[in-house]
């Protein structure tokens, strides 16, 4: 459904993306994993249609991601892109007007469960209270491919569960969902396939269950060995 | 549910779900989750919650009815199976370890004779007929 052809991506002198082609099919969910600086991020940009490829292409059933893609694909990016004066619920109302496919009863039965006050300003939020109010805003949507960068990140352990329960129930066999994580011990369970980057190149694509049954190792013992 | 990273995850529930029966925690003929459901329980892949319970059917533990969810199969020998099944497990991994020890087969009985078997789980399970 979302086809990487090719892709490569500069910025100034440096290519982040250097030559990457691999599907994303419906029904899985795939781990982006590679060390900081790896082109993660800048996939999930290109993929969410944010970023211009310098050459090659994402493509989304086929056509070059663009308008179309935004309306079906959801991304949550790591960086805050509220406006200060909103307050937690006005989120939910703004996303609303963005987005055809959002779901507003869900966001705020998410918000309820992750415990993010509907009346909290945004601008006072805590940098985790922040991601859990983007990931609510990102899975909200009714959307086909969702896009998670770091979902984790500033999460506190006690948290995490609310929101690992959030990202299995968005997932469907018609949706597919990626997520880029460090924390590869706290979604290998329930990750499908894995996909390795290092210094912007493809390294492998890893079935989750195949590997932990043909060679007896976890995704943690497969990345360690790759990036040594 | 703690995984073992390295070892399939869907075995790691099959084998959970197969000692809740045992145990007499779920009963034959009770309903069980949808796959969306029990992935959200044990916090894995909707696909690999498919793959378990294509795994209790073909092990004859449990059964899909067209339109309505999936079942423990309604066999009253299930618990015992379930309870042979799952102490023969512990058993060959005890007896390999104690192997991997140097103790044979006559020094293991003697060893256990000094073990009690404490009282509090067993208690959980229902009466036995």
């Amino acid at each position: 459904m979302l086809e990487t052809k090719n892709l490569v991506k500069k910025y100034g002198g440096k290519t982040a993306l250097n030559d990457i082609s691999f599907p994303i099919e419906q029904g899985k969910t795939y781990l982006l994993l590679g060390p900081n600086g790896s082109g993660k991020t800048t996939w999930m940009k290109t993929a969410a249609s944010l970023s211009k490829p310098t050459s090659g292409s994402v493509l989304w059933n086929g056509t070059p991601v663009g308008v179309e893609s935004r309306k079906e694909i959801s991304y949550m990016p790591t960086e805050s892109f509220f406006y200060p004066w909103m307050i937690v619920a006005d989120v939910g109302d703004y996303c609303t007007d963005f987005f055809e496919d959002f779901d507003l009863d869900q966001f705020r039965d998410l918000i309820r469960d992750m415990e993010l006050p509907a009346d909290a300003k945004v601008k006072s939020l805590s940098s985790g209270m922040n991601a859990k109010l983007r990931l609510a805003a990102a899975i909200s949507r009714k959307a086909r491919v969702y896009l998670l960068d770091e979902p984790l990140n500033g999460i506190d352990l006690v948290a995490r569960d609310a929101v690992m329960k959030a990202v299995i129930s968005v997932m469907s066999p018609d949706t597919a969902v990626v997520i880029s994580s460090h924390l590869v011990e706290e979604v290998e369970s329930f990750v499908s396939t894995a996909i390795f980057l290092r210094n912007g190149k493809l390294l492998e694509i890893t079935d989750t269950e195949d590997l932990r049954t043909r060679t007896g190792k976890s995704l943690a013992d497969r990345y360690r060995e790759l990036m040594q | 549910m703690q995984f073992d990273n390295s070892l399939p995850i869907y075995q790691q529930v099959v084998t959970a779900i197969k000692k809740e029966i045992a145990a007499g925690r779920i009963t034959p003929g009770e309903k069980l989750p949808s796959c969306r459901d029990l992935a959200l329980q044990y916090r894995i892949n909707p696909n690999t919650a498919a793959r378990v319970y294509q795994v209790l059917e073909a092990d004859h533990v449990a059964e899909t009815r067209r339109g309505t969810g999936t079942y423990v199969r309604e066999d009253p020998s299930l618990l015992s199976v379930m309870r042979k099944e799952m102490a023969d497990g512990y058993t060959r991994s005890y007896i390999r370890d104690m192997a991997d020890l140097g103790y044979h087969k006559d020094e293991v009985l003697r060893y256990l004779e000094d073990w009690n078997v404490p009282e509090s789980e067993p208690s959980d399970l229902p009466e036995r007929t």
